[in-house]
């Protein structure tokens, strides 16, 4: 158990992630249940594990979670991923992104009609 | 192929050489080692369970320079399988009935007794396997051994990382993946990998420092892509692990990630892959008939237990499977997650 806050004044620390089972300290019940569905989530199921992983780092990407983008580069790798499926699995995320704040803009144009003549 | 690099015997690396590799080994802080991996398992010493398998390096000639390569083969390296080698092997077989022949290399088809080796092992009733680059078949000179393979029915466990030409270009050079693409299809038009028997394999090794995936998954999808995108059939997918010695340990080395690969293996320790490690069920020879308790052994210059004979000249199995096997930090390569053998993943 240790801290790297001292030593590595950092908002984010890549060795970090290999102590995200350390979140169990405030509350063990929580994590271990945590952890277990998240285990459940990724399994084979109606997708496979392979779809789920390129999902995941799309969402890695949506969310900018760099230790995400870390665990889901390599796991797509693992699980048989290429890189032409992994940029385009980031590109959808980056479309839905782009396309969240564009749409918006029809509120913009709601508002100008609005508030115009 | 217009990538060919010099091997690191020839660049004169101190990785060239098993007991420079075993050092840079050496150094790296892993949790545990590897023997008590082992001993937490229950399984330290490891024993032989029963010898199924004969493995032998013919020699390191190939004519590919593999950026992965465990036995840093290439066009410039010398040694070759004598031919008083060959002849203990083959009478070594005889007496033993071992049931598998494994012939691996360098590319094996560059030894200039291949041909009689596969015909001899095939009349001794041995089953034969041939670890094939897929372009050393499509040389000249080499072009007719596929089907001479097929007429003794040897089983062909070929080397493609990826169904893709980029991955695999990346690991073995330049134009390799076309030319596996035009082999794979010769050995199809044989009848290898359609069923008949004529059993055709592919392995894959991870094309970086990352892990294999499941190897069923992988095989699954890999059938449906080689035969969507180049009408290719085949039987198994091999799954396995790069092994963090000779090239791919200097590729680790350039990349200053050796310690984190053998950490991420360490990590990844599973006791049942451990139970079933190919070193149990297989011995080494190496080119020169020594013997080992597998070819990465063997590439370490880490002998078998000192106790027997140690060649293939005074083998005697009885002793053989009695033995203590040599390990090393290396060996989590063969434990890590699903295992991995010259068969794919064990556990």
């Amino acid at each position: 158990m240790s801290s790297s806050h001292a030593s590595s004044p950092h908002y984010y620390n890549a060795a970090d992630l290999g102590r995200f089972s350390e979140i169990a300290r405030g509350n063990k019940d929580l994590a271990e249940k945590f952890f277990a569905w998240y285990g459940a989530v990724f399994a084979e199921g109606a997708l496979t594990a392979r779809e789920k992983s390129l999902i995941a780092l799309a969402v890695s990407h949506a969310v900018q979670c760099p230790y995400c983008i870390d665990a889901y580069s390599k796991d797509a790798l693992e699980k048989g991923s290429n890189l032409d499926e992994m940029t385009e699995a980031v590109h959808v995320a980056a479309a839905i992104r782009g396309g969240a704040s564009l749409v918006h803009g029809v509120q913009m144009l709601n508002h100008t009609d609005d508030l115009g003549m | 192929m217009s990538r060919i690099l010099q091997t690191l015997q020839k660049r004169g690396s101190t990785l060239a050489s098993g007991a420079g590799q075993r050092a840079r080994l050496a150094e790296v802080a892993l949790p545990r080692t590897f023997e008590r991996a082992l001993e937490s398992s229950a399984l330290w010493p490891l024993r032989p369970t029963r010898t199924e398998i004969l493995q032998i390096n013919v020699g390191k000639r190939c004519n590919q320079t593999c950026g992965h390569c465990h036995v840093d083969a290439g066009p410039d390296r010398k040694e070759v399988m004598p031919r008083k080698v060959v002849e203990a092997v083959l009478a070594f077989l005889a007496r033993t009935r071992i049931p598998t022949l494994d012939i691996t290399g360098g590319a094996p088809e560059l030894h200039p007794d291949f041909r009689e080796i596969v015909v001899r092992a095939a009349r001794l009733g041995a089953h034969v396997m041939h670890r094939c680059n897929l372009t050393a078949v499509l040389l000249p000179n080499y072009a007719d051994i596929p089907a001479l393979l097929a007429e003794h029915r040897v089983e062909i466990v070929a080397s493609l990382p990826y169904f893709q030409g980029r991955e695999t270009d990346a690991q073995r050079g330049d134009g390799v993946f076309e030319e596996s693409i035009e082999s794979l299809r010769r050995l199809n038009a044989l009848g290898y990998g359609k069923g008949s028997g004529l059993a055709l394999n592919l392995v894959t090794n991870p094309v970086g420092t990352f892990l294999p995936g499941n190897q069923q998954a992988l095989e699954l999808r890999w059938k449906g892509e080689m035969r969507r995108r180049y009408g290719i059939e085949f039987d198994r997918l091999y799954t396995i692990t790069n092994i963090p010695i000779s090239r791919f340990l200097e590729f680790l080395e350039g990349r200053g990630k050796t310690d984190e690969y053998l950490t991420t293996l360490a990590n990844a320790y599973n006791p049942a892959a451990a139970a079933g490690v190919m070193c149990r069920n297989t011995l080494s020879v190496g080119w020169d008939g020594s013997l080992y308790d597998c070819d990465f052994n063997q590439m370490l210059d880490l002998p078998i237990e000192s106790t027997i004979p140690q060649t293939i000249f005074d083998a005697d199995l009885s002793l053989l499977e009695a033995r203590a096997i040599a390990v090393g930090p290396h060996c989590f390569g063969c434990t890590a997650g699903a295992g991995s053998s010259c068969g794919g993943a064990v556990a």
